[in-house]
């Protein structure tokens, strides 16, 4: 069964009609996803175990609710940017589009893999699979990104060698790569020294890939620096996948209460993750390429995924889940936006966005929408997850939660709607103030279309996922109290 | 007894202005007169809506929409009882007046971007009803974030740096307090109290802790204290005044300041109730705090030569008359209270309107230059004399009625030293807008320009707005049941047998 997920992925790696093979198979495996995910609410969690060998000798995949849930999102995510980032990609790797789109692919395979997956080994070949892709495409973008890239490749290896530390830790004393065995083992016994080390390497290691504060520092320049149509993908879904395998420790590998009582990966998480909030928000601030300042509002965000998983509480899990969904969706969109104008106008620079919104109006719309569910506007996404995270403070007494969640949103409405502010209430400016791309990147193209486009709506096939996107942030929104109680409830519990 | 029963009005009164908003924002710039004349015909179908629910709302049955649930076990949830009632009539009542009267002033003005100007506006309308038929305390927030939202694009309307500063300051305060009603909110739920609306307060029957009591009271009161411009949290409201001047009357007649002070009243006598804040001994605080606001408006207000400043703070300070009123915890204080909403309502959209009307005929903005203005602008200035005198409280006109009911109120809980403030700050708004009335009227012009009328469609909504002021206190059952709504209010919140009825003193 489990194999649709994957397979069409894998098999048409190398293909070299890349855009519509990509789509398909992105397509396909949303669809299939969407599929388990209602074929686990009807009968339950499904296992299947590749090559027919039974767990736990043999590698098992899991999709329950939590795994279906997240595949969901982040398979639909990439689906609607890889179309809306098409003309994004024929521009910037118009030379090896083949290429392009199989390391595409095999990050989302790797995405995937690593949601899916009930082996703890096979996450790491997962993991691997997806950074190593990552690391490529933002190579893609020569220049700077060749360094960004390169920084993020150590950084990234790093943090895979410190999860496969951990493992092999978790391994000495379990003999067991299965995640559910070793749940089972060490609910019997979990007092070796080594399953607490190995508990410390894996919490590092994944906590490097999440982007939290302290160990973001790859995440600002990648995203910059990266190939849009690369940012765009890798943005809304790639760190969300690192929360996710983070909340699969929680769930179903350690013991109930193990990561706080024996271990204060929870508290770790909690304090870090606070810290990254107010210091992801401070830092998008002052930035002046919108680019980057997204980034540093990724890891703000992360940074209450994290916080919920830190609050260990069922609300603050719910919190945590719902945040990987929405930031998803609000990430993909704001990001979209800004590669769809950078696409018709060439800015970057948020002091060029000056008077856009009325030339761009369903791309700025959209932007708008993401923003104010960014900031946490009920009805938007955004607001649920700060709610449910605000209520999980309130619930086990940690204040400190209540204030910097709720100051967050401030501090997100200070650094987003000076965005909306200069799109929609300053004139236009024809030119840029000044160009900080990188000539060499795209060379007289990007030049060009800067002084002669004077910014107009932005292609079709990119408004349209956009504008869904966009859309998504509202509908989902409302729509939460369904996604929790079916979903996210029942899936933890 | 109040019984709820199941109805999709009250989401037809919401759903109305944005489906105005929506072909405002089709119809655009190019047929301005079909896109400028659908707010009007939304405007009259709200009101119409709105008082075709007033004879069951009276009579104890309250209709009510149950939508999909918000976060688990809390729906959003709209309810239109008599406290909800008074506010949805007054703001789409007002609405008519406000779409005509923006049609003529922003064309008047040549105000750019109108497209986004109705449509803004036909939004903040369907957030204020929103406001005012919240069921429940998320269903409340919801809509009062979505109000601080939407008006954002108005109060920023002329693009300018100061309309920019305003806007920012504006969305500062109000998210701020948006922020402590989502952290009250989602406190109530966590100690397991349903967050549905009981007239006489959701608290009232649940034992909690004395801090936590506190704690929720300052946050939902400073919260919604940003919105009813409370000192010190009313920095927003003078600088707002960049802002075009429908908008202005939006912000302090429809929809704005009455969500804030509204919103006292769903806190004090809603979510805690009488019983609760006297146990508390909360009352008093928040009384001096709306106290100190009155008297320091008032007098705020003689030191601004600038009209729609004066105005402002004169809208600082009878917001807290009604804060006041209902923190007095009597139900004739908060019949006077209700009414207060409705009264300073209509007087102060007029006074805008004529602020307005002046400032698009002359580009006159101060006080000191409107000597003689009253013998070229007889209507505009003859209806700010009858709002300048429901200001002052005046007898028959509408701000006596209520500024009666509160003095007596205040007399009614024997809290005599709150009657005098009512009564100093009454002096002190004849101190500060009489003398305009004597400069327009009895002074001669200094310039040799002279003005006529402004347009009729600015003229004739400040003219009819300008005799309600003085209708509305003679006759304050007519046409909407004000009165009778307002002292239905206090006799569920207080649990009073006999309601108080108009007329029968």
């Amino acid at each position: 069964m489990l194999a649709a997920l994957i397979a069409p992925v894998v098999t048409r790696l190398r293909y070299e009609l890349g855009f519509i093979i990509a789509l398909t198979g992105v397509g396909l495996s949303a669809i299939v996803s969407a599929w388990a995910l209602f074929h686990v609410l009807d009968t339950g969690t499904m296992h299947y175990n590749l090559g027919g060998w039974a767990p736990p000798v043999g590698i098992e995949y899991v999709v329950d609710l939590i795994s279906a849930f997240v595949a969901v999102i982040v398979t639909s995510v990439a689906t609607l940017v890889i179309i809306g980032t098409r003309r994004w990609a024929d521009r910037e790797a118009s030379d090896r589009l083949g290429s392009f789109y199989g390391l595409v692919m095999l990050l989302i395979t790797g995405l995937v893999g690593m949601i899916v997956t009930g082996d703890l080994f096979n996450l790491f070949v997962f993991l691997e699979i997806s950074s190593l892709a990552g690391y490529s495409l933002i190579f893609l973008g020569g220049g700077r990104a060749m360094l960004a890239g390169f920084r993020y490749l150590i950084l990234g290896s790093i943090g895979g060698l410190f999860y496969m530390l951990g493992v092999g830790f978790l391994y000495f004393s379990t003999g067991t790569l299965n995640m559910a065995e070793t749940q089972d083992l060490l609910t019997n016994d979990a007092t070796a020294r080594s399953v607490q080390a190995g508990a410390a390497f894996i919490f590092v290691g994944l906590g490097l890939k999440m982007a939290i504060v302290p160990l973001h520092l790859w995440l600002p320049d990648a995203y910059t620096f990266a190939p849009s149509s690369v940012n765009t993908l890798i943005a809304p879904i790639m760190t969300k996948v690192g929360a996710y395998a983070m909340i699969r420790m929680f769930l179903s590998v350690f013991p109930d209460g193990y990561l706080k009582d024996a271990l204060p990966v929870a508290d770790a998480l909690l304090v870090l993750g606070l810290i990254g909030i107010i210091f992801g928000s401070v830092a998008a601030m002052s930035q002046k390429d919108i680019r980057r300042m997204l980034a540093y509002s990724s890891i703000s965000q992360i940074a209450l995924i994290a916080v919920g998983v830190g609050l260990g509480t069922p609300l603050g899990l719910v919190a945590a889940l719902l945040h990987i969904m929405n930031h998803a969706v609000m990430k993909a969109t704001l990001f979209m936006a800004t590669a769809s104008v950078r696409f018709s106008s060439g800015i970057t620079q948020v002091s060029d966005f000056s008077g856009i919104g009325r030339r761009m109006p369903l791309t700025m719309g959209s932007f708008t929408l993401g923003a104010i569910a960014m900031v946490g506007i009920p009805p938007a996404t955004g607001f649920f997850s700060k709610w449910y995270a605000v209520q999980a403070g309130i619930e086990s007494s940690q204040w400190a939660v209540v204030v910097v969640v709720l100051a967050s949103s401030l501090l997100t409405a200070v650094y987003l709607f000076r965005i909306l502010e200069s799109a929609y209430l300053h004139p236009l400016k024809l030119e840029p103030s000044h160009s900080h791309e990188n000539p060499e990147e795209f060379g007289e193209t990007e030049q060009k279309l800067t002084f002669e486009a004077a910014a107009r709506e932005a292609p079709i096939d990119m408004v349209v996922p956009t504008v869904l996107l966009g859309v998504a942030t509202v509908v989902l929104g409302v729509l939460n109290a369904v996604i929790v109680i079916h979903i996210l409830e029942p899936g933890i519990a | 007894m109040i019984e709820t029963y199941s109805s999709t009005t009250p989401l037809i009164v919401v759903l109305l202005p944005v489906a105005a908003a929506l072909l405002v924002l089709l119809t655009g710039e190019r047929f301005r007169n079909v896109r400028d004349s659908w707010s009007t015909i939304a405007a009259l179908a709200m009101v119409a809506v709105v008082a075709s629910m007033l004879p069951d709302v009276l009579a104890g049955r309250v209709p009510q929409t149950t939508l999909i649930e918000l976060s688990p076990g809390i729906d959003i949830a709209l309810r239109a009882d008599s406290a909800g009632m008074i506010f949805g009539l007054l703001a789409s009542c007002l609405w008519v007046l406000a779409s005509v009267y923006a049609v003529g002033y922003m064309r008047a003005e040549h105000e750019q971007k109108q497209t986004r100007f109705f449509t803004a506006y036909a939004l903040a309308l369907a957030a204020a009803a929103g406001v005012a038929f919240s069921a429940n305390l998320l269903t409340f927030v919801l809509f009062y974030e979505l109000l601080s939202l939407v008006t954002f694009p108005l109060v920023t309307h002329r693009e300018t740096e100061a309309a920019i500063v305003a806007g920012r300051k504006y969305l500062a305060y109000t998210l701020s307090g948006g922020l402590l009603l989502i952290a009250a909110t989602a406190w109530v739920h966590m100690l397991g109290i349903d967050g549905t609306f009981v007239a006489g307060g959701l608290l009232a029957d649940e034992t909690i802790s004395k801090t936590t009591s506190w704690a929720l009271l300052a946050l939902l009161m400073v919260g919604v204290g940003v919105k009813s411009a409370v000192m010190p949290l009313h920095g927003w409201l003078p600088s707002a005044m960049v802002a075009p001047t429908p908008v202005s009357a939006l912000l302090h007649a429809v929809a704005v300041v009455k969500a804030g002070v509204f919103g006292v009243v769903r806190v004090l006598v809603f979510v805690f109730g009488a019983e609760l804040l006297r146990e508390m001994n909360a009352w008093q605080v928040i009384a001096i705090f709306a106290a100190a606001t009155l008297l320091i408006g008032s007098i705020l207000a003689l030191r601004h030569d600038n009209l729609k400043r004066r105005l402002a703070y004169s809208t600082i300070s009878h917001l807290s008359y009604i804060v006041l009123g209902v923190a007095l915890l009597g139900p004739i204080a908060l019949t006077g209270a209700l009414l207060h909403i409705v009264g300073h309502g209509v007087t102060k959209i007029t006074l805008f309107f004529v602020a307005g009307a002046i400032n698009a005929q002359t580009h006159k903005e101060n006080v000191s230059q409107l000597d003689g203005i009253g013998r070229q602008m007889p209507i505009t200035m003859g209806a700010f004399t009858l709002a300048a005198l429901s200001m002052a409280g005046i007898p028959p006109f509408v701000l006596f009625t209520s500024k009666f009911y509160l003095g007596w109120g205040a007399a009614e809980v024997d809290q005599q030293i709150f009657m005098m403030i009512y009564l100093i700050s009454g002096v002190l708004a004849a101190g500060y807008l009489f003398p305009v009335v004597y400069r327009a009227f009895w002074k001669s012009s200094t310039d040799h320009m002279v003005y006529g009328e402004a347009d009729m469609r600015m003229v004739a909504p400040l003219a009819i707005t300008g005799v309600l002021a003085l209708f509305l206190g003679i006759a304050p059952n007519l046409p909407f049941s004000f009165f009778d709504l307002a002292s239905e209010v206090a006799r569920t919140a207080f649990d009073q047998g006999i309601p108080i009825t108009w007329g029968a003193e």
